[in-house]
């Protein structure tokens, strides 16, 4: 019996596999990853670990714990190098190839890095790796640390090292923070939390280049406005990009940067028959937003999709029953400092933004985004019982008028 | 089946609520409370996954 192949042991693929098993599966399953190490559950990687309050072991993925159950056949080390849709063989980064019963590609994103040399002292956040690396340099009390990107990444590791007493200064080339999910109003607040707390934070100036001294060790960095700034150690947190650049000329379609990038995925998350993707690496149109192509890379939904593109392998081999469409509301977290901001939904730039409960000045409140009759998404700070709420009315519905009774006194 | 919550961990992100909202209850008080100390056995997936969802690894499952 040919093995069902998961490629990549992060959350999504991780998640196939225990929905195959839970599913009934026990046939054979291979889980190929390029990472010598098993990876980690990446969210404790810019709080808990950085913060040194956890171990990296304790961020280890709720799966990786029970592998022997799962019974799976683990290749750590190797990647796939290719894909035929069609026979259904990967090519391995070792020069062997494996012919699979069925494939999940669940291979995530990578951190987008400056391009060039850059000096040491410059680091990025995406592994258990990287973030033993930063916290090593973290003990050792530089003067100040520098943050390039105002994304989750970004300001997490800005609020983890605030927290740890050191200097930070937090460098964005857009106007306001998290500008990719949240309108600028909210933005805003993002802005604020971060001064209040001490950041020294720069809005709408990019990086120019890193200073170095002459060991290569990096000093500063200066910026395009002109200014420099002193720091012994710089994060770059400016965003991932999907890995699914082993997948060109495979077949399998792969979309531009401008239309969200990804895997192209039908809405059962299927690339080709028997050919599932699950993760931040794929695109598909999802139906609690009337179909609206989306890639997600939020952890909630790495876990969802995979946990669906097990239900769905299991059926595509004959192991199972269909488990229809893959639908999600799109959810995120991030703790910085004392706020707990919660997101459920997907807002856009034009949508109206309405606070329904408390006030953006108290640092607790929740704000809907409105477009047209439909409430697209739902902001929550420090309001985790109504932002959960508000989440599982958008998996019912996203009429307007319907939300709007939750806040109802 | 007995849940468990370690309250020092517990900042009541309110996920479990949204897995298991028959179990798990976030209240305006900002507190999570539990509506049954002992679910029954059918809800075993739902508290496993309860457990694997939870950001600060503030629950577990006892028998």
């Amino acid at each position: 019996m040919k093995p069902v192949v998961v490629v990549g042991a992060s959350l999504a693929g991780m998640s196939a596999v225990q929905s195959m098993r839970s599913g009934g599966y026990g046939g054979p399953v291979v889980v190929l990853d390029a990472s010598p190490e098993m990876p980690s559950d990446r969210p404790p990687l810019s709080k808990q670990v950085l913060a040194g309050e956890w171990d990296l072991d304790r961020a280890a993925l709720p799966m990786a714990r029970n592998l022997a159950e799962l019974d799976v056949d683990l290749r750590l080390g190797l990647s796939a190098v290719g894909l035929d849709p069609d026979s259904l063989e990967l090519s391995l980064s070792d020069g062997s190839m494996i012919s699979a019963g069925g494939i999940v590609v669940a291979t995530g994103s990578v951190a987008r890095r400056i391009p060039g040399e850059v000096p040491s002292g410059v680091f990025v956040l995406r592994t258990g790796a990287d973030a033993l690396a930063l916290r090593d340099e973290l003990d050792r009390g530089p003067d100040r640390v520098l943050v390039i990107g105002a994304g989750f990444i970004g300001a997490e590791v800005a609020a983890t090292c605030r927290g740890r007493g050191l200097e930070v200064t937090m460098v964005e080339a857009a106007e306001v923070p998290l500008q990719r999910v949240l309108p600028t109003d909210m933005g805003s607040f993002v802005a604020d939390l971060h001064r209040n707390n001490g950041v020294d934070v720069r809005l709408g100036v990019g990086l120019d280049s890193f200073l170095a001294d002459e060991n290569g060790a990096v000093r500063g960095v200066a910026l395009t406005d002109g200014s420099e700034i002193a720091a012994q150690v710089v994060v770059v947190g400016i965003g991932a990009v999907p890995d699914v650049s082993w997948l060109e000329g495979s077949g399998l379609e792969l979309l531009p940067p401008q239309e969200g990038g990804g895997i192209r995925c039908d809405e059962s998350l299927r690339a080709a028959p028997k050919v599932l993707a699950a993760g931040d690496c794929a695109s598909w149109p999802n139906g609690s937003f009337n179909g609206e192509r989306m890639r997600v890379e939020q952890w909630e939904s790495a876990l969802e999709q995979g946990t669906h593109a097990g239900k769905q392998m299991l059926c595509e081999i004959g192991a199972g029953q269909d488990p229809g469409p893959f639908c999600t509301v799109p959810w995120f977290w991030s703790d910085q400092y004392d706020a707990k901001i919660q997101m459920a939904g997907r807002a856009g730039p034009g949508d109206e933004v309405h606070v329904v409960d408390g006030s953006v000045s108290e640092g607790r409140f929740v704000a809907l985004f409105k477009r047209g009759g439909e409430c697209r998404a739902a902001l929550g700070v420090n309001r985790p019982r109504l932002a959960i709420r508000a989440r599982m009315k958008l998996a019912e519905t996203l009429a307007w008028d319907s939300m709007l009774e939750l806040f109802e006194p | 089946m007995k849940i468990n919550v370690n309250y020092d961990l517990c900042e009541a992100n309110a996920i479990c609520m949204a897995v298991a909202p028959e179990v798990f209850e976030v209240r305006d008080d900002d507190n999570l409370y539990l509506l049954m100390d002992e679910p029954p056995e059918e809800l075993r997936p739902k508290m496993e996954e309860a457990v694997r969802r939870c950001p600060k690894q503030a629950l577990e499952i006892e028998g």
